[in-house]
């Protein structure tokens, strides 16, 4: 991995929500946000080892993983203000950010839902003999949900081109893990569907990396799928909203303090020289005003949005084959060539 | 499936020698075991999976034996697919189509009975069709099939033996047209799914009082063909719904609001006709009471169009009674 584009990807998000945590105060941003401040380092170390037409599934918290993705960033932060402009032209929000040119998939704001979608997309590339892989990103409250062992099972059953990475912060809301799972391992877990699991403690931008880009070209030179990792991580701010919440009581700042200590945008950074560093960090402050500008410019949809994007638009009166059917009656009666269940299969 | 290569079907048991009822007899043979497969017992990554695929370019055919265990996939069904083309402002297509089966209950109850298509009706971004002929059976399984939005295909056991024309050659029938399936004057009956069976063989009982019933097929529920329907009721002034499903919050309480939202005229008289307010019984002589049939619906017209004065019910005529399918499945 190249480290200046590692440390510009990490800290091109870190800023992007801190900005975003500046920003919300003054009520321009219309949506609930969940920050992955602390949480960077998955995102980024997973999608260095992917490339252009690979396709990754995230979650509400999944601004890291639109931007390491290569998702666009004004339009993150248009969607965001609720702006036309923005990446699903203001009616997705936070939660529901997508940019498919880049590979990113929507994401979902209901627990569990994107990993079988991630399933599905892995088994249409292998049925169209695609060579892409596909990412599927989810916390450990998704692996509570029954959809996560049934994706399981139809992903090991398929043997799909699949990565699954579940970002263990220790948390679903304010719950830790431990009062939702006793005893767990979730690596065995996963492991007793055939699926190869590994758990990475370390939240290292680096090994994550390593262990995934082995995984992605074992995948690419034609190995079975599924693989799957746990990287624990640390979520810094209150789950969701801009603020602290070490107040709270569910959780300490001494819990906090080894994930801050190994805080891998700042690590990433002082492997840099200074000067390096500083054109990095002033191309990324840049770029983020220019974004924030574009969202405050832009403009929120018309009233003609409001209905549009239900269905996809089409000339309902185009030419059609809706001939009559003759007096049928719906008796059995008729005098043609078969009955629903053949026509049914026909249709097929 | 021959004339799209993306085109791929799979569900609970759909390669077993049973296929499906026949409708998937011979699909794996003919198009590999990739584009045909039986699942597991996982309806709701099932769905997941349908709405992966069908981001990715094919286009997905779910089949489910019964309605009833669509409600695991409530989730990805009305969250995910219903949703994802406006909640990611049109860059998200889903052209898939779920093949979801109900039926008269044979006996089999109540998990094994419901038809629940109002639940989907309910939600932008869906399509419900219901189809009640061979001709449409086929015609609206190829539009939903090259339908670039998610449709619920809603298949009736008891039609499944329902025989009629069907042209060989592939065809579609639009999204949102209904069909006058016999023009009358006197009141103008909806039937859906098997309930346009018993409409129509009501029209033929209430001939006998004089009375022309004037009965539609809405066929697509959603998007919903109002205007043929409201234009029967200015000709007729009535209309009686009858529901293959209960009636609060139904497709009934729905087509009548529209049409009388649409047609400003008080004097029109309504009514709607479907299960009993009760789970679905298997006694037989509970289930009789729990669907309405060719009389109970012929009566009920009578009652509209005689404004209650007289009551009638026709007795019992074999010409009208043949049920084409019988249990066990
Ligand atoms: C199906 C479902 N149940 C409950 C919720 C409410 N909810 C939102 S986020 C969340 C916690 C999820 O935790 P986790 O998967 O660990 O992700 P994290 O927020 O920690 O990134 C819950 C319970 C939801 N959105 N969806
Ligand atoms: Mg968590």
């Amino acid at each position: 991995m190249n480290i200046k584009k590692v440390y510009r990807e990490l800290f091109r998000i870190r800023r992007v929500e801190e900005e975003i945590a500046r920003i919300y105060p003054s009520d321009k941003i219309k949506s609930p946000v969940h920050l992955s401040i602390g949480q960077e380092a998955v995102s980024v170390a997973v999608c260095e080892a992917l490339v252009p037409g690979d396709i990754v599934f995230g979650t509400y918290r999944s601004h890291a993983l639109y931007l390491a993705k290569g998702g666009d960033l004004r339009a993150m932060f248009a969607e965001m203000y609720g702006k036309v402009t923005g990446c699903a032209r203001g009616k997705g929000g936070s939660m529901h950010l997508v940019d498919i040119p880049a590979g990113f998939m929507g994401t979902s704001a209901v627990v569990g839902t994107t990993i079988a979608n991630a399933v599905g997309y892995a088994y249409g590339l292998k049925l169209q003999s695609k060579p892409h892989i596909v990412a599927s990103f989810f916390g450990d409250g998704a692996v509570d949900e029954g959809a996560f062992y049934e994706s399981l099972n139809f992903a090991h059953l398929k043997q799909v081109p699949l990565i699954f990475i579940c970002e263990n912060n220790g948390y679903a809301i304010h719950t830790p893990q431990s009062a939702r799972q006793r005893d767990v391992n979730l690596c065995d877990r996963v492991g007793a569907y055939g699926i190869p699991a590994t758990r990475i403690e370390s939240g290292d931008v680096f090994e994550i990396h390593r262990h995934v880009q082995e995984a992605a070209d074992a995948l690419r030179s034609g190995q079975p799928g599924p693989f799957f990792f746990e990287c624990l991580t640390y979520r810094w701010k209150e789950h969701v909203g801009p603020n602290d919440d070490f107040d709270a009581g569910y959780r300490s700042r001494e819990e906090a303090q080894a994930w801050m200590a190994n805080d891998q945008v700042r690590l990433a950074g002082e492997k840099l020289s200074d000067p390096e560093r500083m054109e990095v960090e002033q191309n990324v402050e840049a770029e983020i005003a220019a974004a924030i500008a574009f969202a405050e410019n832009s403009s929120f949809p018309g009233a003609s949005e409001l209905t549009t994007d239900v269905y996809e638009e089409s000339e309902q009166d185009g030419p059609d084959d809706f001939v009559w059917r003759g007096d049928t009656g719906g008796h059995g009666s008729g005098d043609g060539r078969g009955p629903i269940r053949d026509a049914i299969w026909s249709g097929c | 499936m021959g004339a799209d290569p993306s085109v791929m079907l799979f569900g609970l048991d759909v390669d077993d020698h049973k296929a499906i009822i026949g409708t998937t007899r011979g699909l794996v043979e003919k198009y590999g075991r990739e584009r045909v497969f039986g699942t597991p017992l996982s309806e709701d990554a099932m769905t997941g999976v349908a709405i992966g695929a069908a981001l990715s370019g094919i286009r997905p055919i779910h089949v489910h034996i019964r309605m009833d265990f669509l409600m695991l996939a409530m989730n990805q069904l009305v969250n995910v697919a219903a949703k994802s083309r406006y909640m990611f402002g049109g860059q998200e297509s889903l052209p898939m189509v779920v093949r979801a089966m109900i039926g008269k209950s044979w006996g089999q109850g109540a998990q094994h009975s419901q038809s629940l298509y109002s639940f989907f009706m309910h939600v932008p971004g869906l399509k419900v069709v219901a189809p009640t002929t061979p001709y449409d059976a086929k015609g609206c399984l190829i539009s939903a099939i090259r339908d670039n939005d998610p449709v619920m295909y809603v298949e009736h056991r008891l039609l499944h033996y329902q025989k009629g024309p069907v042209p060989t050659e592939p065809f579609t029938v639009p999204a949102g047209k209904a069909r006058i399936t016999n023009a009358g004057d006197d009141v103008t009956l909806v039937g859906i799914s098997y309930m346009q069976v018993e409409c129509l063989r009501a029209s033929k009982y209430l001939l006998e009082t004089g009375i022309s019933a004037e009965v539609i097929d809405p066929i697509w529920l959603n998007p919903l063909d109002i205007d043929t329907i409201a234009e029967s009721v200015r000709k007729t002034g009535r209309l009686l719904v009858v529901d293959n499903d209960w009636l609060s919050c139904g497709a009934g309480a729905e087509i009548i609001t529209q049409v009388l939202e649409q047609v400003p005229d008080r004097h029109i008289q309504v009514g709607r006709m479907g299960f009993a307010q009760c789970t679905c019984p298997p006694a037989p002589s509970l289930e009789e009471l729990f669907y309405p049939n060719a009389r109970t619906v012929a009566a009920r017209a009578f009652d509209l169009v005689r404004d209650n004065a007289v009551t009638w019910i026709p007795e019992e005529r074999a010409d009208l009674q043949e049920v084409e399918f019988k249990g066990p499945f």
